[in-house]
């Protein structure tokens, strides 16, 4: 047995066993299928995919995307199939490969959120949910959940209700105090974290003086918004006992490795997944050979290990 | 579809903003059909820029070529990249043309470098068609020898009449299809049109092909994120066969549509 082989990288997040703790994140890797033909989905630690309602969503009109310096913003606005479509579409797809699936969900009332919880109770192949209170760009539900205290006790107490499986709540990072909505989601019955969504952003095209995104503002993601994301990995890890997924413009490992020394449990990669397809399976390579060159043999010595 | 590292063998300059790159690409090569893409990482760039998308121009035994006009940060970057030098391309995406039987007249229009996947489809057309190219000026008609080498008959438009006839591509289609539609053994059934341009050059199409009871196969240009049809924002409005309209992704689904998929906004 060679070093390499005695490090041991997997995780356990909410009772979700992963063989590595870099999953994907939600709205860029698609529903799993999308990236098979470029890697093997199975070695990563979890493929968190596309948010899902109730029924199938239509999302904005273009243009939904756009370039800027260290990443981009958009304002997709959760375009997808619905619980049914997704069952029917994607999940036969998923339920063929030996990687956990996790679900992230929306609803425009509080009602919607627990009717959508509900219809993952009994579906084979979901390991598990993540709640999104904090998307910039639908008009109803998202970020309004997220950014009220009282809404986010009312949502995740509710969904808590609803569901038996694994409930991770996708943090805002558009609030003034990050810890008091960490500690809000971990009381009423959550039992990991997602930190952080994108942060809500404007451009302009000054030529036509119009906003560039159809939905006027969006989400800015990529490796701008990374040092954002440490800060406030930072400040929830330090405030709540439960694990914490880190995410937020991991481009290369040593971003990865950087939310784990600041508190983070697992990490997701996101908009670097449109740029470079193997960057995921890279970042578990990497965390691996950082380990071993520190000596460290479980992930866990690596898990807020920052000298503050 | 692949991850390539490939080596630029060949990057000019054409005429104005246009250049040509080609590359070493085997594996991409030899899957691709007319009407794919590529997706590009410009190295130039710094590493959180997006891939940027290319309709492929050609692809003859180890390489691909790209037809490309410099318009954006991506293309200007991308044209100071030397010989020699590697670029990592992903592709081959997205469904190309339909390769028209033999017995379709193939009537190809192009806006621009939108030449560009017409010439790769014409070289796997067993038979002769027509092309209508159409530009601002003559700088901007480009790929005709290569046309007229493999005896396509072409017909040139510019706005400002400084190649073939003053004014529109469809001016110039439309007279044609008039003078084919008179003749006595003419079937809208037996002909085709296949078009790459801008979306007004487009919908014009559409609009006749569906008018005239023939079908229309058109290459729609877009910004891209991912290529892959996984982030969704390359969006389309289309209607599927229910009559129900959706958001489809031009990556995934297109970029070549039939004329009666495509909702105009």
């Amino acid at each position: 047995m060679n070093d390499s082989e005695k490090i041991d990288i997997s995780v356990d997040i909410a009772g979700i066993k992963m063989k590595n703790p870099v999953m994907v994140a939600s709205g860029t890797f698609g529903y799993g299928a999308e990236y098979s033909e470029f890697i093997d989905i199975d070695q990563l630690g979890a493929i968190v995919v596309k948010g899902i309602c109730l029924d199938a969503w239509d999302g904005n009109k273009p243009s939904r995307m756009v370039e800027v310096p260290g990443g981009l913003v958009n304002a997709i606005g959760l375009q997808g199939p619905g619980v049914k479509g997704f069952d029917e579409k994607y999940m036969p797809f998923l339920r063929q490969h030996d990687v956990p699936v996790i679900v992230n969900i929306w609803g425009r009332s509080l009602e919607e959120y627990g009717e959508v919880a509900a219809a993952f109770e009994n579906m084979e192949g979901v390991s598990g949910l993540e709640l999104n209170i904090s998307c910039p760009n639908v008009k109803e539900g998202g970020i309004a959940f997220g950014t009220n205290p009282t809404m986010t006790a009312d949502v995740v107490a509710h969904v808590r209700k609803k569901t038996s499986l694994p409930l991770i709540v996708k943090l805002s990072p558009n609030v003034p105090n990050i810890v008091e909505f960490a500690k809000i989601a971990e009381a009423e019955g959550s039992d990991a974290l997602s930190l952080i969504n994108t942060l809500p952003a404007m451009v302009i095209d000054i030529e036509t003086r119009k906003p560039v995104l159809s939905n006027v503002v969006g989400g800015l993601s990529g490796s701008a918004i990374h040092p954002v994301a440490v800060k406030l990995v930072w400040e929830a890890a330090k405030a709540v006992k439960i694990p914490i997924i880190g995410m937020g413009g991991i481009m290369r490992t040593e971003d990865a490795i950087e939310f784990m020394v600041a508190g983070a449990s697992a990490v997701a990669v996101g908009t670097a997944n449109f740029i470079d397809p193997e960057i995921s399976l890279n970042v578990i390579e990497g965390i691996s050979a950082y380990m071993q060159k520190h000596g460290m043999s479980s992930v866990s010595e690596l898990t807020g290990s920052v000298l503050v | 579809m692949k991850i390539e590292n490939t080596k630029i063998l060949k990057h000019s300059h054409l005429v104005g903003d246009y250049r040509l790159l080609v590359l070493d690409a085997p594996e991409i090569s030899v899957q691709a059909v007319p009407g794919q893409f590529v997706h590009v990482r410009i190295p130039q760039l710094e590493g959180s820029a997006l891939r940027r998308p290319f309709s492929l121009y050609r692809a003859e035994g180890a390489t691909i070529s790209i037809l490309y006009k410099v318009i954006g940060r991506g293309t200007a970057a991308l044209a100071t990249a030397g010989e020699g030098s590697f670029l990592d391309v992903m592709g081959p995406f997205g469904n190309g043309f339909p390769i028209p039987d033999a017995d379709i007249m193939p009537i190809l229009v192009a806006g621009g470098y939108g030449v560009a996947p017409l010439y790769f489809l014409a070289t796997r057309c067993s038979q002769k068609g027509v092309l209508f190219v159409g530009g601002a000026t003559d700088l901007d008609i480009l790929c005709i020898e290569d046309f007229k080498s493999i005896g396509w008959d072409v017909r040139v438009a510019t706005m400002d009449g400084s190649l073939g006839t003053k004014g529109l591509v469809t001016d110039v289609l439309d007279a044609w299809l008039k003078d084919n539609s008179d003749r006595d053994d003419y079937s809208p059934a037996g002909q085709e049109i296949f078009a790459c341009g801008p979306d007004g050059m487009l919908k014009a199409l559409g609009d006749r092909t569906i008018a005239g009871g023939f079908n229309g196969w058109l290459s729609l240009d877009k910004h891209m994120g991912c290529g892959v049809g996984a982030c969704l924002a390359c969006v389309q409005r289309l209607r599927d066969e229910y009559n129900h309209d959706y958001w489809g992704r031009v990556c995934k689904d297109g970029p070549v549509f039939e004329s009666r998929q495509i909702v105009w906004e």
